[in-house]
């Protein structure tokens, strides 16, 4: 299994100031890493779920998400974004972004993964240690210890 | 606390997880334990039938329809949406900790309910009897008291009570004194189903003394819920293991009986007597006043704490009118007395599906009781749901009040119901009076029991249809 998240697909100084905008820029890293075979089907996929209700929760997070064919591996990318992003979320904008990523009809095993990431986000420890993490790389490895246990 | 949740959203892969690792921490830092059942992506791992039957509230943040949604019914529910838990998740939990009290507050009510039913059925129906056969004049003949002009002495050795008063007097005294403990036994048992054993001294003996000083079944409830506070919180406190021994058997019924008592007698019982004598002045200075304003009130007191100290002012006013030859008074505090029960029993019957089994039973005994004159007929119903019966019992009564003075209808009997119909003066009118009060009385209080069924039912039905249209909630939220 590829790993959940790599450096590649971290961007720590999101510029986009709208929630489409900045969901194509990670989606885009998804697909240059290979994990996303088709961009437009991918982006409408997490339109969608995003239209259904905005998936931004208090504490500023955004976690734009879908179950899409155009999925290769579930995959995490990551943003950080300084001015924040409005995502719909009561009490103002998001300024770190999870993009979650999920094959269609995924294992259990891949899911398991997802479920272990979300239940970290609403840790306020793990939300802090990414606002200050130096650069990519120690997001991937703060990932990985939280959620993987690695 | 024990409280099962289901969580699970649309996509099943973030909100259902975030949602219920927020749910265990705000259980977990209250105090509590939960149960997470995650519908989501990564397959759901049931939460056991052991854990749903041993939950104390059932909590579903839930965008989507929970599923097997059946297994959870009965529990008290506490319902919304998943992104609610994620963000105020310790809100949820305190909201399912006040459903679980609401719940477990209904159940300590019922039980006490429950067991004085009985006593109510039986001895109400044994009063009726002792009306039917021996006529108004057979609580005087076997109490002491005027009626119709001839003074009875009370009887003092009751193993002459048939000599004295007849059988009809028999019956009399036998179910009055299964009256004397419809008040004990509803505090009693309330208190014995919250703190077990240890509670049931002290509940009986709240509710003997809020016999004692005239506290009513109103009282009663007090009284019952103090004591198994009281008996629950001693049963609770950790104790050194050479008095572990004695707590349950002299200790707690010892201690708490001690507290309730103390606190029925001066805290309760003071501000009643002050409040009875402040009200029986209040309608003293009302005397010339409206006559239909006087029933009215006089009906609302009759009908508030049926039995109570506020319905002892009312009737101890009508018996005063009738001493000094105002029979009008009287008939008006007769009618408004006989209303709740007659108007519950008639509630039971155009809406089962309003009360309870016991209740319905209840209610079969109301009609024979309500028609007496026995106002603690309407009890049962009132003690298991106080804020929507009580307002209706009131309305009834002040109706019925309000029309008895109205007509000008009389009543030269101070009890007895229709078995002292030919003491009653104008007695198809004073029957209108009761009808229409007691139509009042059942008309309200299907409306305000309706109030809270509906609202349920209506969600279930928005969340059906929620269901099928996949979306829908999402508009709304």
């Amino acid at each position: 299994m590829a790993d959940l998240i790599t450096p590649e697909l971290v961007d720590l100084n999101l510029t986009a100031t709208e929630r489409g905008d900045a969901t194509r820029s990670l989606a885009e890293r998804l697909q240059a890493s290979g994990r996303v075979t088709d961009l437009e089907q991918f982006l409408a996929d997490v339109r969608a779920r995003e239209a259904q209700m905005p998936t931004g929760i208090e504490g500023g997070i955004g976690i734009p998400h879908c179950r899409s064919v155009a999925v290769v591996e579930p995959t995490l990318a990551f943003g950080r974004s300084t001015q924040g992003i409005d995502w719909g979320a009561a009490d103002g904008p998001a300024h770190l972004i999870f993009l979650i990523a999920a094959p269609e009809g995924g294992g259990s095993e891949h899911m398991a993964i997802l479920a272990k990431l979300a239940r970290r986000l609403i840790h306020a420890s793990f939300r802090d240690s990414l606002l200050q993490a130096p650069d990519p790389e120690a997001v991937v490895t703060i990932v990985k210890k939280e959620v993987l246990g690695q | 606390m024990k409280i099962v949740a289901v969580t699970s959203c649309p996509t099943g892969i973030a909100h259902t997880y975030m949602a219920a690792e927020a749910l265990e921490q705000a259980a977990k830092d209250a105090g509590h334990d939960i149960k997470v059942e995650t519908q989501g992506a990564a397959g759901a791992e049931a939460v056991a039938d052991a854990d749903i039957a041993a939950a104390d509230a059932v909590v579903f943040a839930a965008d989507v329809e929970v599923r097997n949604r059946e297994r959870f019914a009965g529990k008290p529910l506490v319902q919304t949406s998943v992104k609610r838990a994620i963000n105020d998740a310790p809100g949820l939990i305190a909201e399912a900790e006040a459903a679980a009290f609401g719940n477990q507050l209904r159940g300590w009510l019922m039980t006490g309910v429950s067991y004085m039913i009985p006593f109510v059925a039986a001895g109400g129906i044994l009063i009726a009897l002792g009306f039917l056969l021996g006529g108004g004049a057979v609580k005087p003949k076997v109490y002491g008291g005027t009626f119709e002009g001839v003074t009875y002495q009370a009887i003092t050795d009751y193993t002459q009570v048939v000599q004295k008063a007849g059988w009809a007097g028999l019956l009399f005294l036998i179910g009055a004194t299964a009256f004397s403990m419809l008040v004990p036994i509803l505090a009693g048992f309330i208190a014995y189903a919250m703190a077990d054993r240890p509670g049931l001294v002290p509940g009986i003996v709240a509710g003997l003394l809020a016999n004692l000083v005239g506290a009513g079944f109103l009282g009663g409830l007090v009284g019952g819920l103090l004591a198994g506070g009281i008996a629950m919180y001693l049963v609770r406190l950790k104790v050194p293991r050479a008095l572990a021994g004695i707590m349950p058997i002299v200790v707690i019924p010892l201690v708490a009986t001690l507290l309730t008592g103390f606190l029925m007698v001066v805290v309760i019982g003071k501000p009643i007597a002050a409040a009875q004598t402040g009200l029986t002045n209040w309608l003293n200075g009302l005397s010339g006043s409206n006559a239909v304003l006087l029933g009215l009130l006089l009906g609302l007191m009759m009908g508030f704490d049926l039995g109570g100290p506020v319905n002892k002012v009312a009737y101890t006013f009508g018996l005063a009118a009738l001493a000094s030859g105002n029979v009008q008074v009287m008939a008006a505090v007769m009618a408004a007395g006989m209303v709740p029960p007659l108007g519950l029993a008639l509630a039971t019957v155009l809406r089962k599906h309003l009360f309870s089994d016991a209740e319905r039973k209840a209610g079969e005994t109301a009609w024979l009781l309500g028609a007496s004159f026995i106002t603690e007929g309407a009890i049962p119903f009132a003690a298991a749901d106080p804020i929507r019966v009580i307002p209706a019992t009131m309305a009834g009564s002040g109706v019925a009040g309000a029309l008895s003075m109205a007509f000008k209808c009389g009543s030269r009997a101070p009890h007895g119901g229709i078995w002292v119909i030919g003491l009653i003066e104008k007695p198809l009118l004073w029957f209108l009076a009761i009808v229409i009060g007691l139509a009042v009385s059942a008309a309200l209080v299907i409306t305000l029991k309706s109030l809270g069924h509906r609202a349920s039912d209506e969600e279930l039905e928005a969340e059906m249809g929620d269901a099928s249209l996949p979306g829908r909630r999402t508009a709304t939220a």
